[in-house]
């Protein structure tokens, strides 16, 4: 069953042709990668389908629905959560109140309510904060949890925004190079959380460079070069098309 | 929880033991000060959600002060006697309009302060959305520009408008009876219960908000500040959180300038003035930023200050020179244990890249 | 109204249109090296007038401008080195902040050095009633100085960016910080120096317009939010545009005592940089792709 489906998407800043008719399907439950070169235009592919860019041409149907056009939180509400290339932790926040944040879809208590301090925000908050310290545990963070974000080493940084991602619990998880950064040991650690990311139920959609990493977790894997799809299919299949040596594997990227 | 409420009941102490001060010291006047400080206190801690904790600056509280103030003012003093019909006449037997005698011994039917207050506080809400809404689509210096135009707008139209009392304001409000022998006024004799009214709705104000931020409407509105378009994936609106933090600020403004100008019994045009709104800003920003504690404290004291006339000539130039120190070298505020350790950081160079 | 007023309204217009003209090209000088606004420019136009009108008492008039535009000018330098230069990577608010807290202390220092009394310098040809005839209207001399003298002034200015070898450098460095500093080009002297080129044009243009509209301590922080306007109008940084938006502004401006009373003028102006700034940020003369790239 299709979860997300990207149709005839293209997308032009200025002179540029960012993107042009790329088109590909994510399956439920599936680890799908997207990789390619420099410039080939998977966060901006990741920023249309999330809803930061509006593409000049195509849709982008998820969970059934068209989503082109929506506000990024209106896409989040209906299950997609993401991550960025460059951290986008909140600053002046903990570790677990950022996480906590990533609950916001799962409670309804407002303005009001929550100045009132009723009862039912006061359970609702429990419930937040539960949530939060078995994300925390699930990532192995629970000894940092007070500790301001931004001050964590790079590679918890990354954890954390991964973790906030999931206490959305979204239908499907966009990860933009999540191991971006990280060294070989904490890449492999990212790879065996994004595996386990999957049974809680999550579709995974990622851009990654790290070869190795790509290899072993996903399932399905599109390429990307000049903002046109060159290739899709089985990883290993991939690392045999000849087109995809040529323009990526060929640059010595890998 | 226990810790949200602890400092709450140590700051009620804290007003309960300068009134006690002053009362054995026989000193009660400095009283008068210190209240109109908590009204400016009010609406220093709801401009901190805003500029501190949703991160989004406003250089035009005053100008939302000063439409709560002229708003009751211009209702409880315009008389309506000469157009008394029999509709007026209901409407004082409804509780709406009320009948008073003048300084002079004259009749007047003006507008009863229950309804002008909400009717001041109500209006002040609609234009902090009517406004906010286009202005906080904006950000950084555009922001701060427009709100500084919106200020100084309001402070052209009161000083400009004739039945506003153009340049002298409007004068002889008349007092607030909020219940039967509690009313809001600045007479002499109810000095004392004036002073724990106007810090009694600070501490209500301060738990409201305190409730507020430490629940997920208030981190929603910190996650605003500094990652937007993370709050944004994380299925926060954030253009709606802004405006709601915008229209409570706005709300604690322009309750505090309706009080504030009962208790003064007047309001005048310099309460509109965009030195005024860069004050509390100002204290804001001393306070620490995202930091409802240090907001308090500092707008107390300098407020108090100010209004006591210690600065003299320079009460603004001392603004504008602490502003300007803590900015250079505490950008964090002052109340903080980490205070020293910013200032090294200051000189390091460890400039914050983000916001 | 008759053609004669009307032109009269017109000529006014244009004497404020280039003042706030010469306002924004000093925000879009600092804009242009920092990325910030200075929230303090409007302080520049007042000292310049200001300091002219002191020292005419025991100089002649131009040598008292031009000593006011130098005075400005190091002022300006104190400034960034006393509040900007040595700060890293501050954040926006942080700088808003920081500028605005600048324009106080400067208003303030000018209100002890000053007073409150409103000052002007003598018409710099005849006195306030001395006219020239064009056609069938009549036009203050002065006008024509304050139009002639801010023209050489911001032709002088876009030749030093053209021209030479440091406004070059200034441009290299407005354009990319990183990579001009590679080429040996210090970032922090050039935005000491956009600091003082903004600080002496607003000064000149303060020194000439005083006669006209007089000047006083707090006559800043108008002129900032109209320049400010203007320079959103023509689209921040760009200096052509801002001429033509400083006439726009300032005749419409002339024109609003039509419609409304003079008490009202400043109203009108705001307004329409509010007006501006939620429905085109970018200035009418600016891309909308290229404001959203400059990410405020």
């Amino acid at each position: 069953m299709k979860l997300l489906s990207v149709r005839g998407v293209s997308k032009r800043f200025g002179g540029l042709q960012a993107l042009e008719d790329v088109s590909f399907d994510v399956p439920q439950g599936a680890i799908k990668a997207l990789i390619g070169p420099n410039g080939a235009g998977k966060t901006t592919l990741f920023n249309l389908i999330s809803g930061f860019l509006r593409p000049d041409q195509g849709s982008v149907v998820f969970g059934g629905t068209e989503v082109l056009g929506l506000a990024p939180h209106q896409i989040a509400a209906r299950g997609m959560a993401r991550t960025f290339q460059q951290i986008r932790l909140f600053p002046r926040m903990t570790v677990l109140e950022n996480i906590l944040v990533g609950r916001h879809l799962h409670s309804r208590g407002g303005f009001l309510a929550c100045m009132l301090n009723l009862p039912f925000t006061r359970k609702e908050e429990r419930g937040i904060r539960e949530t939060g310290s078995e994300i925390l545990d699930f990532l192995g963070l629970s000894g940092q949890a007070d500790a301001e974000a931004v001050h964590l080493p790079y590679g918890q940084q990354r954890m954390v925004e991964l973790g906030r991602a999931l206490a959305c619990e979204p239908r499907i998880l966009l990860l933009d190079e999540p191991a971006a950064g990280l060294n070989i040991r904490e890449t492999a650690e990212m790879g065996r959380l994004i595996s386990r990311i999957r049974g809680r139920n999550v579709t995974v959609l990622l851009v990654e460079h790290d070869m190795s990493l790509v290899m072993d977790i996903s399932d399905d894997i599109v390429v990307l070069s000049y903002g046109q799809k060159i290739a899709e299919d089985k990883a290993h299949a991939i690392q045999k098309d000849p087109e995809v040596i040529r323009v990526y594997l060929g640059e010595g990227d890998a | 929880m226990r810790g949200r409420y602890l400092p709450v009941a140590a700051f009620a102490g804290l007003i309960v033991a300068i009134q006690m001060a002053t009362h054995f010291t026989g000193s009660g006047y400095h009283l008068t000060q210190l209240t109109m400080s908590a009204y400016y206190s009010l609406l220093a801690i709801g401009l901190c959600l805003l500029v501190g904790y949703a991160g989004q600056i406003s250089l035009g509280h005053a100008g939302f002060f000063a439409i709560g103030g002229y708003i009751t003012a211009l209702l409880t003093t315009h008389d309506l006697s000469s157009r008394a019909g029999g509709a007026s006449r209901w409407l004082a037997k409804a509780g709406i309009l009320s009948f008073r005698i003048d300084l002079y011994g004259g009749e007047l039917l003006t507008v009863h302060p229950w309804v002008a207050c909400l009717v001041a506080v109500l209006a002040t809400v609609g234009i902090a959305y009517a406004v906010g809404g286009p202005v906080l689509k904006l950000k950084g210096h555009y922001l701060a520009m427009a709100t500084l135009g919106f200020g100084v707008i309001i402070y052209r139209i009161v000083l400009g408008t004739e039945f506003l009392g153009a340049a002298d304001g409007i004068s002889e409000v008349p007092p607030f009876a909020i219940l039967p022998g509690l009313e809001v006024s600045g007479k002499a004799a109810l000095r004392v219960p004036n002073y724990y009214l106007a810090w009694g709705l600070v501490i209500a104000g301060m738990v409201l908000l305190l409730n507020l931020i430490h629940s997920r409407e208030g981190r929603a509105l910190s996650s605003i500040h500094g990652a937007e378009d993370a709050a944004e994936a994380m299925g926060i609106p954030t253009a709606r959180y802004k405006l709601s933090a915008f229209a409570l600020s706005a709300a604690f403004a322009g309750l505090a300038g309706v009080l504030l100008t009962h208790y003064n019994g007047g309001i005048g045009p310099s309460e509109a003035s965009v030195m005024k709104s860069v004050r509390y800003v100002a204290i804001v920003a001393i306070g620490g930023m995202a930091n409802l504690w240090g907001t308090l404290l500092m707008s107390l004291l300098l407020n108090y200050l100010s209004l006591r006339g210690y600065f003299g000539t320079y009460d603004d130039a001392v603004f504008g020179a602490i502003l300007i120190l803590i900015m250079l070298f505490a950008p964090g505020g002052l109340l903080r244990r980490d205070l020293l350790e910013e200032v090294r950081d200051v000189f390091r160079g460890n400039g914050e890249k983000a916001s | 109204m008759n053609p004669d007023l009307f032109f009269q309204y017109v000529v006014a217009g244009i004497t404020y249109g280039t003042i706030y003209a010469v306002v924004a090209i000093g925000f879009n000088i600092i804009y242009n090296a920092t990325g910030i606004i200075n929230f303090a420019q409007g302080e520049f136009v007042m000292l310049g007038g200001m300091t002219a009108v002191t020292l005419s008492r025991f100089l002649p008039l131009p040598v008292a401008i031009l000593g006011a535009v130098a005075v400005t000018t190091v002022i300006g330098a104190v400034i960034d080195i006393l509040f900007i230069r040595w700060l890293r990577g501050p954040s926006v608010l942080r700088m808003i902040i920081i500028t605005i807290g600048v324009s106080i202390l400067v208003r303030e220092a000018a209100l002890h050095v000053w007073g409150e009394s409103v000052r002007a310098l003598p018409y710099f040809t005849g006195t306030s009633v001395t006219s020239i005839k064009m056609g069938n209207v009549y036009i203050s001399p002065q006008v024509l100085w304050v139009v002639g003298v801010s023209a050489v002034a911001v032709v002088a200015l876009s030749a030093f960016f053209n021209y030479t070898m440091l406004g070059r450098q200034m441009r290299a460095c407005a354009a990319n910080r990183d990579a001009a500093r590679l080429c040996g080009i210090s970032a922090k002297n050039m935005v000491t120096l956009s600091f003082m080129l903004s600080a002496g044009i607003g000064a000149i243009g303060g020194a000439v317009v005083c006669p006209i509209t007089y000047v006083q301590y707090d006559s800043g922080t108008p002129l900032a939010i109209k320049g400010f306007t203007v320079a959103i109008l023509g689209g921040i940084g760009n200096s052509a545009a801002a001429v033509g938006a400083g006439m726009i502004l300032g005749i419409l401006e002339s024109f609003s005592i039509w419609v409304l009373p003079a008490a009202y003028k400043e109203v009108i102006s705001i307004s329409l940089l509010l007006l501006i700034l939620f429905i085109r940020p970018s200035g009418i003369f600016g891309s909308a792709e290229e404001a959203r790239l400059k990410e405020f």
